[in-house]
């Protein structure tokens, strides 16, 4: 019986080094290996499931665990208690599940367990299209758990992204302890395309650890005021250490002890938000495409963000001036990076009804063009491309 | 030698002047009072685990409480162990986390009748069925204490809580047969009277490897004493001392509770048994896939594998 505590560093016998073509739930699943995941515990669900399968097959292959539980909430808990017992831990699902998840995707941000969650979006609401795209949960993934938090999510555009968006949601978490999602889409976890693994670029980041050793009397604060001093990030004792933590979805004080008022309330979720929100200019990200003299930007993430760049090129072709703005963390949105383009014309593409496009919308401070789909088939690059003709 | 009544008061008062609860060690001093009413059995359940571990070879940093939501949820609150208080439901998937990322740990799922077998039911199925090595104590009152007395998944036939106003037309869960179905290596009921056997039942439990689960049949005065007529807690612990029968070989069909006054209420160590845990078994599975990497490393690099199952359209 072995103990699933996450690897020092890169484990370099665990990851699959070289190039490969490989779809994106496939890369997702190694990019998991690779930042030291050792559990995952899932719920089968389209498109997603081919990453449960291959956590399936490699997780033994590594010493660590694959549990396939009763249902997507089970899935969520597990996770947390196992990131609580020191392991590295991951579940992936689609729409019908996320939602299922979201309870305890707010018990992770209240525990400050680090831990990813995978959503390859899929059309919706409710069972929707299972099989085909969709970019539906972009606002759930931002407000879809009750209460006030604060979350941090990556929108992979392809199967590489995959690998390494996946290896830094592990260490976003780790370091940031809390959840982190992988806002993927049926298209980018379906495709195939050269995926390349190089240990050496792999970096890995452990979770702060308290300094001092348990002792009678002396305690820890593992939600403390110290964290101050840390970039907000409090560390993290682990269960069987002899910490006698104590762990609570309660609003709690800097001991972790159910405290239900106003202040602690005030103090202690401020506290859990801020650690990221202060940190948005090192965890946002976003790609700029001929931004510099583009009166057009297209605004977009995911697989879409590849129709666009067709669009873009294409338009480009025929003298049009557009740029693009993609998005690799849709959470926390970059919203000074868009502020800054509220004088150019904005288009949001997006296999919704127009998520991502209101805040778009809210930093820009004026309406912004869409063009949508509500799912089941990619935005065609001609019809970007229409919209462009239809703005300049 | 007889013992005079001044004896025992003294004896009394010696122990009341001590200043150290026997207790105070694996209790969270500084998060007391706690929250429970006069007369609940909580309290003697959490004391019987207490005991239990006391007399547990098991290292105290190894024990860890996990649990849901409600008065007994509260259970992970005020034990000075590493706890976990979850959300409503979910203490048994958060404790399955917990205790396959580490096997050392002694994980004792502390939980409530409406926590464990409505909201959670099934959870507590599966985890029986995988038999993960997990200690389900569920406290069972009868109906949601917390929230107000509203019935729930063990509330008998004709009880009157707050949402059964006219009498329960719902039958309650029978708890050691569906933990028994479901797989569990060890069953029993015990009620808050039954303090020696209770602890002693817990122990047993700490030793097995697998899934356990014991019932406390507990009273709530506040919540469903009251409106079924069934007095204060003490007279609830008169009553189980009047109607409980112990039978450790109880056929499990029968032993369903209908807390009328008239009816009895079986408890007993009911199931032991044997049966490999999940993660023994998890074992096979490590070994076999460690076994395939390595041959098929020696064929040739992943790489070239991915490529053939891509093109094969296998993904």
């Amino acid at each position: 019986m072995r103990k699933l505590l996450a690897p020092e560093g890169v484990d370099r016998e665990a990851v699959l080094a070289g190039e490969h073509f490989m779809t994106g739930d496939d890369a997702c699943a190694e990019g998991a290996i690779a930042a030291g995941c050792r559990f995952y515990a899932g719920y089968p669900i389209t498109p997603s499931s081919e990453i449960a399968e291959r956590m399936a097959k490699r997780l033994p292959q590594v010493g660590g665990v694959y549990i396939q539980m009763e249902d997507e909430l089970a899935s969520m808990a597990a996770i947390i208690g196992a990131s609580c017992a020191g392991a590295k831990a991951m579940t992936a699902t689609s729409g019908p599940g996320f939602s299922l998840m979201q309870e305890n995707i707010g018990l992770a941000f209240m525990m400050e367990a680090p831990c990813v969650v995978v959503d390859v979006q899929r059309g919706g609401p409710s069972t929707g299209l299972p099989t085909l795209l969709g970019q539906s949960d972009m606002m759930q993934a931002r407000f879809g758990s009750h209460g006030d938090y604060a979350v941090i999510a990556y929108a992979p555009a392809s199967p590489q992204e995959m690998f390494d968006l996946t290896v830094k949601a592990f260490n976003m978490a780790e370091r940031f302890r809390t959840p982190v999602l992988v806002m993927a889409d049926e298209l980018v976890g379906h495709m195939s395309e050269r995926v390349v693994i190089d240990p050496d670029k792999i970096e890995i980041e452990r979770r702060p650890r308290p300094e001092a050793k348990p002792a009678e009397g002396a305690r820890i604060l593992p939600f403390g005021a110290n964290g101050r001093g840390e970039n907000g990030v409090p560390p993290m004792p682990l269960a069987g250490e002899g910490y006698r933590v104590h762990f609570t979805g309660l609003t709690h004080d800097e001991r972790g002890y159910p405290q239900i008022d106003p202040e602690t309330q005030e103090r202690m979720i401020r506290r859990k938000i801020r650690k990221i929100w202060d940190h948005r200019d090192e965890i946002v990200e976003y790609e700029e495409v001929e931004l510099d003299d583009a009166p057009i930007v297209l605004v977009a993430y995911g697989s879409t963000a590849r129709a666009a760049l067709r669009a873009l090129r294409l338009a480009r072709e025929r003298g049009l001036r557009v740029g693009m703005l993609r998005l690799i963390t849709a959470w926390p949105f970059p919203g000074r990076k868009v502020e800054e383009l509220k004088d150019r014309e904005l288009i949001v593409p997006e296999v919704n009804a127009g998520q991502m496009a209101r805040e778009v919308e809210r930093w820009a401070r004026k309406p912004v063009h869409r063009v949508n789909r509500l799912g089941g088939a990619p935005i065609a690059p001609e019809e970007i491309l229409q919209k462009i003709e239809e703005v300049a | 030698m007889a013992v005079s009544v001044r004896q025992v008061e003294d004896e009394a008062l010696h122990v009341i002047k001590t200043d150290r609860h026997p207790e105070d060690e694996i209790l969270r001093k500084d998060r007391l009072p706690h929250i429970w009413c006069p007369g609940c059995g909580i309290g003697v359940a959490v004391t019987a685990y207490i005991e239990a571990l006391k007399r547990s070879d098991i290292p105290r940093e190894q024990h860890v409480v996990v649990s849901g939501i409600g008065c007994t949820g509260r259970v992970a609150g005020y034990v000075n162990l590493d706890s976990y208080h979850t959300t409503h439901g979910r203490a048994i998937p958060f404790a399955t986390g917990l205790a396959i990322a580490n096997p050392e740990l002694e994980v004792t799922v502390f939980s409530g009748d409406g926590d464990l077998f409505a909201i959670g039911g099934n959870h507590i199925i599966h985890a029986a069925r995988r038999n993960v090595d997990l200690n389900v104590i569920c406290v069972n009152n009868f109906n949601y204490g917390m929230t107000g007395g509203q019935f729930g998944p063990t509330t008998p036939e004709e009880a009157k809580t707050t949402t059964t106003p006219y009498g329960n037309v719902e039958d309650g869960f029978n708890l050691p047969y569906l933990a028994a179905a479901s797989g569990a290596v060890y069953v029993a009921r015990w009620t808050s009277l039954h303090f020696r056997p209770l602890r002693d039942a817990i122990l047993r439990a700490f030793q097995k490897r697998g899934l356990t689960f014991i019932e406390v049949v507990s009273p709530c005065p506040t919540s469903f004493g009251r409106p079924n007529e069934l007095g204060e807690g003490l007279d609830e612990m008169e009553w189980y001392r009047l109607s409980c029968v112990i039978d450790h070989d109880a056929d499990l069909r029968e032993i369903g509770l209908s807390m009328r006054k008239d009816s009895h209420i079986v408890v007993g160590n009911f199931v032991d048994v044997e049966r490999p845990e999940f993660l023994e078994r998890y074992e096979r599975v490590i070994q076999r896939a460690q076994g395939q990497r390595s041959a098929a490393q020696e064929v040739g690099p992943e790489s070239k594998r991915d490529q053939a199952q891509a093109q094969g359209g296998a993904a």
